[in-house]
């Protein structure tokens, strides 16, 4: 993931025509492609957008509701760090919810939203499928399963020395 | 390119090697140590412990022990599990670090070791995988594979019969055999609603068009379900089999595979199986010589519930928002681009092979008179043995909660099990010997759904559990209908009212009658369901609702507004534990004197109580 | 369609109804007179069933049916209001209710309302649920255009209607859930995206959420104002539906009411803007002429339309030299009035107030782009659409239906029945072509109704022979159905010399700013047709039917422009265009 928009800059992103250039151009590689762009930049930039819009020759408005209906497409950069707290059935019943309250309170954002300094992003996502480990967040890839107030705060500290 | 033959062969000589893998009393010097790389074990650790061993054992020169990644063993509470065979010895929670003294004791000095040894709910020590009461009342069908086979590894598939029923089909069966067969054996939709397996092949068969799909559904949505992620992890290439099954049954040439992108292993599993299957020939054109010819491509989801019914998927495949269409027409006559379309899930696919395989009338053998074969179920919550287990149609839901899943932790007792995620119903005690199949479940208000199964202990509030899975509903609502874009975030704010203690009874009627006419009114099965989790929690625990608006209480005392904590001023001894806890200093008194919380000031957080040395502080 | 289609036979509450096969349940409803509510329902449009308010019960199926898409079927049992299906209804409409910016008696859409209807039909006195209710920014950045989606419905009338029947898609359904709106990408203006205001969502609102931006309050300052001399001219389509706001039949020709109730309003002079298209009839034919003649760019194209130019200079920059450089009929007669006229009467053209009641938005866009003040001062400095004209006049409290006729004013009142037609798809065509017709050949026709350019297809192809040369033409309306001509014109495989463009699907009489009406008569009616028959009958009646034969058009060429096409009638008619970004600040 990249800290900086890469294509802001003005010229094209190579990258970006090297993902476009993978699909046919059919309105059904859109989640496809917005997938790939998600992964590459952290975020779908309008820049991103306007490409996809000529080289599927489907209008911007269509684009931007495909990209608002998914949960996992999003307009801005995310933190350095995303904290994702499992909401699904297992960890809520497992107490999930006291990892979110935690997690807000140490990094006093809400979810959804991202620290001014964009080291932080905090998340409640759906299940991940570590049901086993119950309740579980992640920070980026990591998974902490198992997981407690305590281990929340602990976590989010040794982030914040982090660079 | 493989030819038949080539394949039979491989079959035939990997089936020879890896026969430790599961004849327990195979009598040779080798070992294979497997590693469990499901999603669960590898968040903790397990590629580590791979690693680990295969360094170690290289290290140390041992040759004729093997290292194998598998799919999910399923008693995922007990991970990182490594299971050695062909002594089936089980270790438990086992860290990266726990490797050396495993070659050490096991491998080299040929003794267990104890403490990595896994605890049954009765405090024994088992030793054995098949000892393990989790495992005793289950029957692997479509996990048949998970745990058994390195799912990176085609020849591992081939070996325990892989393609073989996908040869059987296209050599020996036409269109309407295969179908016949399905039908026969019973196979219902383990997506949920159930709807006969067969009738839906036949229906796509007879649809007319130049041009029909198969699709997998495997954007498993419910959360606390994750059967298909097990075995998409751990079994790929059965799902690639069934799916071509079907395409030959159907008359399809082209499928496709819908996953969540949140499923990242299972997607690049499959994607290497899709690739070893095509290196091998066995997906492409004129596949054997015969005139059948199937490709498959896997398609990602994007975080939606609703692309989990069916023609909402249809329209995430086809590159739109995941909005559900109106049926009539169904994807059977009108599905991807409007062909005729057979859309089945995972779990339903991973059983077909068997059925082929092994026949109808052995199939329908298991289970109860409507509801055949077995169903996988994630056991979660506030169970012991959390995991994933398949059982036959018709066990009851105690066997599973306390046979299979080892009853409820910390001395607390079972209060509901919910099954069917946010489209299901809440279980009370008096139903737990109800036995689990589709029709049962519906007559208790709940439904199979996709097989999550969350168990819940006294200690959980049902008004806040409806709660929850309104709010899971509301933010998955495509918004495409009226009664579940706005009925479905109104039932949730009535539920919220109650919760904060502000509910009437008038509240509570307005809730019942709207989640009924949400339950009719609305386009696609989310909409439809949607109101079940309350209308089954008021079915079930009125009293529950009417404490909380009439008596302003939370009985299980989750509802953060209605608790009100105390200290119990004859228990209190005043060491002021409680007092540094509190996070926002609502707490005071002397040392050695009973403290006092000052309600206003109080969050109702709860730490104070969890810390209080004497128990002196209850909500 | 064919003769013998097989018919089906069912029974709606209790009544038999035999219907074409392929018709749906509602369909079959309405031609045994039985009413099922709808409201996201938009015939051969919108057709999703979302709202959920015509579910019916079906006789052996589960669940209730969707009658506005379900196909009615041989023997089917259909029953439409049922106690379960009434309540099920009445939640739906108290949810929207729930949901929406109640302010009915201070909404523009106050009586034409298809949601207040559906209240007032199901007698529902108070808000059943509350919470939470949606709340958007109002754009009202565009000049035509204002979004209040505080009161939208997500009936997405407006959105199949801009990507299916424009195909321009500049809104879509974004976010999901109840956060679920209509909005553009990025959430911005309108006039910040491809829209091309050509207001045909607005005619598709249900609702209060879509309107034109008001200008009425600009229109009764002039007209307070001493200081202003407030000159009042009406576009060809607003006659034939001005009368429908106060319950007049469709496509009722109300011209003589029309001019009456100006008149009371307390305009100065009131002009009939088909003397402008006499003047656009002059200029575009003279040009086309000339391009004939002088190899010159062809196809030519006509720019009367403001949604279509907009549509032309963001979609197609690469081809403007085929539009004509005419104003459109307004503008060129705000021009002449700014001048001929003022000077005729000695008045100052900086006091002239130019108000245009046009059956179109977008012109409220036009007068606001450059070189629209061919005098220096503005050509027009006003317009209303039909729909305000109407309220003006029910806020003057002038009972419109009872007023006696009265015509327009002289000298400049006088106008041709080519100038009426211009108001429907095909007429300006027709019109142009009865002037070049003669002018090429020098002499005159016997025929003057080219019926081949005439009625609702969305692309009408025709060849007419001039003094030996064959002259081929294509009149579209309907965005979409210009794209189709445009991408011929692009790829150099038009075969045509001459070809008109009108924004709205059916031309001005089915215009942005028309009358609205709801979702059951544009289903049940043909209102394009019966304001266009309109038309026609008026230019039949019409003792000049040829633009070039207006004798006050001769006398102005003759004493002020000079010749069509010359220095002057350029300065005054004529315009140029420009790329614009489709998309700005993106």
């Amino acid at each position: 993931m990249s800290e900086t928009c890469k294509c802001e800059c003005g010229g094209k992103d190579p990258k970006l025509e090297e993902i476009l250039n993978k699909y046919e151009q059919d309105k059904s590689n859109l989640i496809q492609i917005l997938n790939e762009v998600q992964e590459y930049y952290g975020y779908v930039p309008m820049k991103a957008q306007e490409a996809i819009s000529k080289y599927l020759d489907m209008e911007m408005a269509e684009i931007y509701g495909v990209i608002t209906f998914y949960s996992r497409f999003t307009l801005k950069p995310k933190g350095k760090y995303n904290v994702a707290v499992c909401l699904g059935t297992a960890c809520f019943v497992k107490g999930s919810e006291k990892l979110l309250d935690t997690a807000k309170e140490a990094l006093k954002i809400k979810e959804g939203e991202t620290t001014a300094d964009g080291k932080f992003s905090l998340e409640a996502t759906r299940c991940i499928g570590a049901c086993g480990l119950a309740p579980v967040f992640t920070v980026n890839d990591e998974v902490y399963g198992k997981a407690t107030p305590e281990l929340m705060k602990k976590v989010i500290e040794e982030y914040k020395n982090r660079e | 390119m493989k030819t038949l033959v080539e394949i039979k062969k491989i079959r035939e000589e990997k089936r020879k090697e890896l026969d430790l893998r599961v004849n327990l009393k195979a009598s040779t010097k080798e070992k294979h140590i497997l590693v469990c790389r499901g999603t669960g074990c590898t968040s903790s650790k397990s590629p580590q412990i791979i690693e680990n061993f295969r360094k170690i054992l290289k290290e140390k020169n041992i040759e004729n022990v093997r290292v194998i990644q598998t799919g999910c063993f399923g008693l995922c509470a007990k991970g990182p599990i490594v299971i050695i065979r062909p002594e089936d010895t089980f270790y438990a929670m086992v860290k990266p670090e726990d490797c050396e003294e495993i070659i050490n004791t096991h491998i080299i000095e040929g003794k267990k070791v104890e403490r990595l040894l896994c605890k049954d709910v009765d405090e024994k020590l088992v030793d054995r995988l098949d000892e393990l009461n989790f495992y005793k009342k289950q029957k692997r069908i479509a996990l048949k594979n998970c745990g058994v086979i390195d799912p990176e590894n085609i020849d591992e598939y081939i070996a325990f019969d892989g393609y073989k029923a996908l040869e059987k089909v296209l050599t020996s069966m036409s269109q309407d055999d295969v179908i016949k067969e399905v039908t026969d054996s019973g196979l219902r939709g383990r997506g949920g609603a159930g709807f006969p397996t067969g009738k839906k092949w036949m229906f796509t068969k007879m649809a007319e068009g130049d041009q029909k799909y198969v699709v997998c559904n495997a954007d498993e949505g419910d959360p606390g379900a994750f059967m298909d992620r097990s075995i998409l992890e751990g079994d790929p290439h059965c799902v690639i089999e069934a799916m071509m099954i079907a395409g030959y049954a159907v008359g399809a040439s082209k499928g496709y595979i819908y996953v969540r992108a949140e499923y990242p292993i299972a997607v690049k599993r499959f994607q290497k199986a899709i690739d070893q299957a095509k290196d091998y020939g066995i997906l492409g054109k004129n596949i054997w010589g015969t005139n059948f010819s199937f490709d498959l491509e896997i398609r990602l989801g994007a975080g939606a519930f609703v692309c989990g019914e069916e023609t909402a998927l249809l329209e995430s495949i086809e590159g739109r928002r995941g909005q559900p269409r109106l049926k009539p027409p169904f994807p059977a006559n009108a599905g991807l681009w409007q062909k005729p379309t057979l859309i089945n899930n995972v779990e339903t696919y991973a059983n077909i092979t068997k059925i082929i395989l092994n026949g109808a009338k052995w199939y329908s053998s298991i289970g109860t008179e409507t509801s055949k074969g077995t169903k996988v179920f994630a056991l979660g919550g506030n169970v012991v043995n959390i995991g994933l287990v398949e059982v036959p149609m018709g066990t009851t839901l105690r066997e599973i909660v306390f046979d299979i899943g080892g009853g409820i932790p910390n001395g607390h007792n079972f209060k509901a099990a919910q099954t069917g995620g946010p489209s299901g119903g809440c279980i009370p005690a008096q139903h737990l010997d109800t036995p689990i199949d589709y029709e049962s479940l519906g007559a208790i208000g709940s439904m199979m759904g996709s097989g999550g199964l969350i168990v819940m202990d006294d200690t959980k509030c049902m008004v806040n559990l409806a709660k929850f899975y309104l709010g899971f509903t509301v933010d998955e609502s495509c918004g495409k209908c009226t009664p579940c874009r706005i009925g479905t975030r109104r039932m949730l704010e009535i539920l919220e009212k109650i919760t904060k203690g502000s509910g009437t009874m008038e509240d509570l009627q307005n809730l019942e009658d709207l989640a009924n006419n949400i339950k009719k009114a609305s386009v696609c099965g989310l909409g439809q369901t949607a109101p079940n989790p309350v209308l089954s929690t008021i079915k079930y625990f009125k009293d529950e609702y009417i404490a909380h608006i009439k008596d302003k209480k939370c009985p299980a005392g989750e509802c953060k507004a209605l608790a009100k904590v105390t200290i119990d001023p004859e228990k209190c001894k005043g060491c002021g534990i409680c007092k540094r806890q509190c996070p926002v200093n609502a707490i005071t008194g002397e040392t050695k004197s009973p403290h006092k919380i000052d309600p206003s000031v109080c969050i109702k957080c709860g730490a104070c109580v969890e810390k209080c040395p004497f128990k002196a502080i209850s909500k | 369609m064919s003769e013998n289609k097989e018919k089906i036979c069912l029974t709606i509450d209790g009544k038999q109804v035999e219907v074409e096969k392929g018709a749906t349940i509602l369909e079959a409803a309405r031609k045994a007179n039985i009413d099922i509510p709808t409201l996201c329902f938009l015939k051969e449009i919108n057709e999703i069933g979302d709202c959920r308010m015509c579910l019916v019960e079906v006789e052996g199926r589960r669940g209730f049916a969707t009658s506005c898409i379900q196909k009615a079927e041989e023997g089917m049992i259909v029953k439409t209001n049922t106690p379960a299906i009434i309540e099920a209804r009445k939640t739906v409409l108290d949810l929207i209710l729930s949901n929406h910016q109640r302010d009915c008696l201070t909404c523009v859409r106050n009586g034409n309302c298809e949601l207040q209807r559906l209240a007032e039909e199901f007698g529902v006195t108070g808000i059943k649920y509350n919470g939470k209710v949606q709340s958007h920014d109002i754009d009202e950045k565009s000049a035509s255009i204002v979004r209040n989606f505080n009161k939208c419905v997500l009936c997405r009338r407006c959105v199949a209607t801009c990507k299916n029947v424009q195909g321009i898609g500049a809104i879509a359904c974004i976010n999901r859930g109840f956060e679920s709106c209509i909005s553009t990408v990025g959430e911005k203006s309108l006039a910040d995206v491809n829209c091309v205001l050509c207001g045909q969502c607005i005619e598709a609102c249900p609702v209060g959420a879509l309107t034109e931006k008001d200008s009425t309050e600009e229109v009764w300052k002039a007209l307070r104002d001493d200081d202003k001399y407030v000159v009042v001219q009406t576009a060809p389509a607003v006659r034939v539906a001005l009368g429908e706001e106060f319950g007049m039949e469709i496509g009722t020709n109300v011209t003589g009411k029309m001019v009456s109730a100006l008149k009371r309003l307390g305009f100065n002079k009131v002009f009939d803007t088909n003397t402008g298209a006499d003047f656009t009839i002059m200029e575009e034919g003279t040009e086309f002429i000339e391009r004939l003649n002088n190899n010159g760019v062809l196809p030519m194209i006509t720019s009367c339309s403001p949604g279509w130019i907009n549509y032309c200079e963001k979609n197609y920059p690469d081809q403007l030299a085929h539009l004509s450089s005419c104003k459109s009929p307004h503008t060129m007669f705000g021009a002449i009035i700014k001048s001929y006229f003022a000077e005729k009467n000695n008045i100052d053209p900086s006091k002239i107030f130019v108000v245009s009641v046009m059956p179109c938005v977008a012109k409220k866009y036009e007068i606001t782009r450059d070189d629209m003040a061919g005098t220096g001062y503005p050509d027009v400095d006003a317009v209303i659409t039909t729909r305000e004209l109407a309220r003006m006049i029910k806020q003057a409290r002038i009972d419109f239906t009872s007023l006696e006729d009265e015509t327009f004013d002289n000298p400049m009142g006088e106008a041709t029945g080519a100038g009426a037609i211009f108001g429907t798809t095909g007429g300006v065509m027709e019109a142009a072509l009865r002037t070049v017709a003669e002018v090429v050949t020098g002499e005159k026709l016997e025929k003057l109704d080219f019926n081949d350019v005439r009625g609702k297809e969305g692309i009408k192809k025709a060849s007419v022979k001039l003094a030996g040369k064959e002259i081929k033409v294509a009149v579209a309306s309907g965005l979409s159905n210009a794209k189709k001509i445009m991408d011929e014109v692009r790829a150099g495989t038009a075969d045509y010399q001459f070809v008109e463009i009108m924004a709205c699907p059916g031309g001005c009489v089915m215009g942005g700013g028309q009358p609205i009406h709801s979702s059951k008569e544009r289903a049940t009616i043909d209102i394009r047709k019966k304001r266009a028959d309109s038309l026609y009958t008026a230019d039949e009646k019409s003792t000049i039917r040829k633009s070039h034969e207006n004798p006050i058009l001769q006398k102005i060429y003759k004493d002020y422009l000079g010749e069509p096409g010359g220095h002057k009638a350029h300065e005054l008619l004529h315009t140029s265009y420009d790329k614009q970004e489709k998309y700005k600040e993106i």
